[in-house]
């Protein structure tokens, strides 16, 4: 009787745990294809919704609130203006972001791709998220996850083995600076950092390159200096991404004040002394 | 310095002279052509005899050029640029030549002479007797009619067939060869039991005398080289004179011996092929990599040649091409391709006929060469098979970093895969590729024919008004009931495929009517020298005579008939938003007073090119419906009708004459072109694209043409140039036969358009060709921005 009830209550799990799997949803703002600076190959990148920082670059801003909200997008046609009302973040079930994929695969197969998990802060979503990684595993892909960093330590040890890459921003290490440019600490995120390190995760590190923020040798040797203290064959790459002026646009749409008029893209030769700081901790 | 060799000053000299000089009508090929033709000799003679002395007589009068510093010489003209005209197929009014003269795009310099010879002698020699003229006398008034409302073209009104391509034997023989051999199939014919022998025997004496001319220009050729020697003061020069006045002598009488005297045949070829006649796209080499590499090897081993004479060899080739523009074209004709480009296209890898990579030494020269040259012509391409290597792939993909659109990418196993359905055997396949913009042919053994462009948005259009041509007034089409009547799509792709089927027969037996002409009255016994098995068969290139045949008709706006068809499904059909008479009404207004409708159409309707099946699939079924009422209907000279997909600058011309249409399209704004979706419709990215395009089987094509547009920051780095690489393989490996790249910035091309004279060197990417943008007409040149801003990368 007991072992009856026993099997009942497991079949009952088993049950509940697949009603969990199907119904299981996550907000997301954007769904890309063919997306390539996101780790290797050719990649499909899924944006989260919902991001604990609010940088005054975000190139993103609509992927920042953790709701989905209304937007108005003003097309032309000749002359004549329309205004659609649009929603930025639906919810999506796991098995919707697999069939994109399943559309992209014979290109992430070719190119040796993937697929990507950023936003927004996917570790925002850690249980949809590590659910998503299990799945897309099961289909054989190679999973990244793009964060900022910024989320509970026990969120990075659910996706941890379920990821084959994380792509990590650090953007500065002086905290003060930090909270000022993006509001939240940058102590969490270099702890987190040096958490996966010696968990032994794949790491390509990310820096932002933001006039009036990092854009200057003392802020980049800072993160040479971290980094290079933790160099390690786990990781891959140290990426400078330069700021460009994409997410001016978005701002408007998403009703939030872009702090960054005005400021000029940063010159390549700038960013070419900045990565030759880096290119000379990177192991061989 | 591009590639691995400098450009030598020789070079750099020839290609100014020849981007320097102007395009311009020259009258000496049609005096000596009427001169011949009335001179009384000509009506005595069948008429492959009459071809075959009019082509000697050209030969043996016309002027020869040996320019500053040339290796290799022969030109068309009497000098770069100067352009031969062709009464015999079409005859230009002294309007026409002011009109030539005086037009803003693509424009002929035309001297009093030239006007002169015109009125004196051509018109009135040629006035009512022209082919074009018997063409459109036999049309039947429906064919007319449907040609007016713009339904289809007509490529052979001002052209002749050619659009050929020369396999690996023209490159093995000389012409004494080619008459020894049909010497034997003269002595082999059976009066006894053949019924043709007698056609076959005035054959043969018109190919006999065809070779007797093309051997007896290039000893012309000699003679005038070294008399050049003779008065030349310079000792390299002399020597060099001396040197290529011996090439004269040997080629092409007999086989070439060396890479100098291979190019030196291929191009006395050449231009005995577009002197002959006019042929529509103009004439190519092919499998320029393989024909010369046991050459190239052989001159390397002995010591005869390095690489980098090599190379500067293949550069004055190229120059040669680009001393020879397409020959003057009016009317629809000019619409429908209009450019100075006469589409020769140089193919580079591909497969051996074994099945093996064909990528060698020469290929990655010859891609330096391209590198280097960016000239107009000729066009080049690489074909990919799956055993391509990734740095042949990754090599010409940087060159097409460099934005002026070259070379393109093909692939090989699509092309063995399109060739074999169509029966051809398994080496003819392998030795196969594609000419013109995009069209798959069996290199040296095909006459495969462009015979016009078709409208199929207009057939949709005519489709909603019962058959009748708003435009016109006409009655175009039959009436195949109201389409208020209709409410199911199935009915509607019903009715649609019943007019697709009464063009498609109306273009196919004016099909006929063409062949029959340049069968009866202008057979091309040179042209008929080079492909198999003309010479065997004793029949004429222009009557059936080679291996295989082949009719094309091209198909036009798949993206913007699959729109219509998608927008009539969502919008009427199964969402209800709006009814047939709402919606003809619209259309009838041009959208003047239904702009919100019109904002729904464009923006919350599903598109093509965006990987979704609600609108691919009326892609796929348009495409099976074309295909169904075209491919594999017989033709007049036993060959086999077949269609393929691409537009040259008719989508421009077809979208003229095409009023308003249900995807938010404007009346007479430009169709979508090639099988790339509507410019601006696709927004899920390239893979999304490739997806949509894969919806139609291009296996059952002779080419299709896809255009993509990337930033120039896309190939900035080895590793975004092996991510382009993957897309392409992948395209492939899923049976996309084309591909191709415009790497140019918006703001380029917008400074190019408000200061053109800053930008006269700039070429572009326009639809299986590259050309100046300049000579791009207003339309052409606002689509071309739009598709570089679109690139969401």
């Amino acid at each position: 009787m007991v072992i009856y009830q026993l099997a009942m209550l497991k079949g009952l799990y088993i049950i509940i745990f697949v009603f969990l799997l199907l119904t299981m949803r996550g907000l997301l703002f954007d769904i890309k294809r063919f997306t390539t600076e996101d780790g290797p190959g050719i990649r499909v990148t899924y944006f989260f919704k919902g991001c604990p920082m609010s940088c005054i670059w975000c190139h993103n801003p609509e992927g920042i609130g953790q709701e989905s909200m209304k937007v108005n997008r003003v097309e032309r046609v000749g002359s004549a203006r329309f205004t659609k009302s649009e929603v930025v973040g639906r919810e999506y079930d796991i098995e919707e972001l697999v069939d994109v994929a399943a559309r992209e695969r014979p290109f992430i197969e070719q190119s040796g791709g993937g697929v990507t998990f950023s936003g927004g802060e996917p570790l925002m979503q850690s249980e949809f998220l590590k659910r998503t990684l299990i799945r897309m595993r099961e289909e054989g892909y190679h999973t990244a996850v793009d964060t900022s960093g910024f989320a509970e330590r026990e969120h990075f040890m659910l996706i941890m083995p379920h990821t084959s890459l994380f792509l990590y921003d650090i953007k500065h290490i002086d905290d003060a600076r930090h909270r000022e440019f993006t509001g939240v600490t940058s102590k969490r995120v270099l702890e987190n950092f040096d958490f996966l390190v010696e968990g032994g995760a794949d790491i390509v590190v990310r820096i932002p390159v933001i006039p009036g923020f990092n854009d200057d040798e003392e802020s980049m040797k800072a993160v040479r200096d971290f980094l290079g203290d933790r160099m390690c064959d786990r990781i891959k790459g140290i990426d400078l991404l330069p700021y460009h002026r994409t997410g001016s646009g978005k701002y408007s749409l998403s009703g939030r004040e872009y702090l960054m008029e005005g400021k000029k893209p940063i010159a390549d030769s700038q960013i070419d002394a900045y990565r030759s700081l880096f290119s000379a901790i990177l192991l061989k | 310095m591009r590639g691995r060799f400098e450009i030598t000053g020789r070079v750099r000299r020839l290609r100014e002279v020849s981007q320097q000089s102007l395009e311009r009508i020259s009258g000496e090929r049609a005096e000596l052509i009427t001169d011949f033709y009335s001179s009384g000799n000509a009506s005595l003679l069948s008429a492959p005899v009459l071809r075959a002395k009019a082509f000697y007589h050209l030969l043996a009068k016309k002027r020869l050029y040996i320019g500053d510093g040339e290796l290799i010489v022969g030109e068309r003209g009497p000098e770069p640029k100067a352009v031969s005209t062709y009464p015999e197929l079409s005859l230009h009014s002294p309007d026409d030549l002011d009109i030539l003269a005086s037009r803003p795009k693509v424009s002929f310099e035309v001297d009093d002479e030239v006007r002169r010879l015109y009125s004196e002698k051509i018109i009135p020699y040629w006035s009512g007797k022209t082919n074009r003229d018997r063409i459109m006398g036999l049309m039947s008034d429906e064919w007319h009619n449907a040609y007016r409302a713009g339904v289809f073209t007509e490529f052979q009104e001002q052209r002749a067939p050619g659009h050929t391509v020369i396999g690996a034997n023209m490159f093995r023989k000389g012409f004494l060869n080619l008459k020894d051999e049909i010497e034997q199939a003269e002595r082999r014919l059976d009066f006894g039991n053949d019924e043709a022998a007698f056609d076959k025997l005035e054959q043969y004496s018109a190919m006999k005398i065809a070779c007797d001319a093309i051997v007896m220009y290039a000893e012309r050729y000699a003679y005038a080289l070294e008399e050049a020697a003779n008065g030349c003061r310079d000792k390299k020069r002399r020597e060099e004179l001396r040197k290529m006045a011996a090439i004269c002598h040997r080629v092409p009488a007999h086989a070439p011996e060396t890479m100098h005297e291979a190019l030196q045949h291929y191009w006395f070829i050449h231009v005995g092929v577009i002197s002959e006649l006019n042929p529509w796209d103009s004439f190519s080499p092919g499998r320029l990599d393989q024909h010369l590499l046991p050459l190239f090897l052989n001159d390397i081993e002995k010591g005869l040649l390095t690489e980098a004479e090599a190379y500067e060899l293949l550069c004055c080739l190229w120059v040669k091409f680009n001393n020879h523009p397409a020959p003057p074209k009016i009317g629809v004709t000019a619409s429908e391709s209009s450019t100075y480009t006469d589409f020769t296209l140089i193919n580079l890898g591909g497969l051996t006929p074994d099945g093996d990579d064909a990528v060698n030494r020469l290929s990655y020269i010859i891609l330096d060469v391209i590198e280097e040259m960016r000239l107009l012509q000729p066009g080049s391409m690489v074909q990919i098979s799956s055993r391509t290597p990734k740095p042949f792939l990754h090599r010409a993909l940087e060159i097409v970093k460099s934005g002026f659109g070259q070379p393109s990418f093909f692939n090989s196993d699509a092309i063995v895969k399109e060739l074999l359905r169509q029966g051809k055997s398994i080496t003819d396949a392998r030795n196969g590729g594609a000419s013109g913009c995009v069209e798959t042919g069996a290199f040296g053994a095909e006459a495969y024919w462009l015979t016009g462009y078709f409208n199929l948005p207009k057939i949709l259009e005519l489709t909603l008004n019962n058959g009748f041509d708003r435009r016109t007034g006409m009655q175009v089409g039959p009436e195949t009931g109201r389409v208020s009547q209709i409410n199911s799509i199935d009915d509607l792709l019903a009715v649609f495929a019943e007019q697709v089927n009464y063009f498609a027969s109306l273009k196919l037996s004016g099909n006929n009517i063409v062949e029959g002409t340049f069968s009866a009255f202008l057979p091309v016994p040179f042209l008929s020298l080079l492909i198999d098995d003309c010479i065997v068969n004793g029949t004429d290139y222009n009557r059936g005579g080679a291996r295989y045949n082949s009719s094309y008709i091209q198909g036009v706006g798949l993206g913007t008939v699959t729109d219509m068809l998608t927008s009539i499904c969502y919008n009427l059909f199964d969402n209800k938003h709006y009814t047939w008479s709402e919606m003809l009404e619209a259309l009838e207004s041009d959208f003047s007073g239904f702009e919100e409708m019109q904002y729904n159409l464009i923006y919350n309707t599903p598109r093509y090119g965006n990987d979704n099946f609600y609108a691919d699939r009326f892609a796929s079924k348009t495409f099976r419906t074309f295909f169904d009422a075209v491919d594999g209907r017989k033709t007049l000279r036993g060959g086999t009708s077949r269609i393929n997909m691409l537009p040259t600058t008719c989508h421009v011309y077809f979208g003229s004459v095409l009023g308003a249409t249900p995807d938010g399209r404007r009346e007479g704004a430009p169709v979508s072109e090639g099988i790339s979706p509507v410019q601006g419709a696709d927004i899920e990215g390239p893979t999304a694209v490739l997806r949509s395009a894969l919806s139609i089987d291009h296996l059952l094509t002779g080419g299709t043409l896809l255009n993509q547009k990337f930033s120039p920051s896309f190939f900035a780095s080895e590793e975004s140039i092996g991510k382009l690489g993957d897309l392409i393989r992948t395209y492939f490996s899923m049976d996309g036969h084309h591909i191709q790249f415009n790497v140019v910035d918006g703001d380029t091309l917008r400074r190019a358009r408000a200061n053109p004279e800053q930008y006269r060197d700039l070429i572009v990417r326009v639809a299986g060709y590259s050309d100046y943008f300049r000579d791009l007409s207003d339309d052409l040149q606002e689509e071309i921005i739009r598709r570089t801003e679109h690139e969401g990368l």
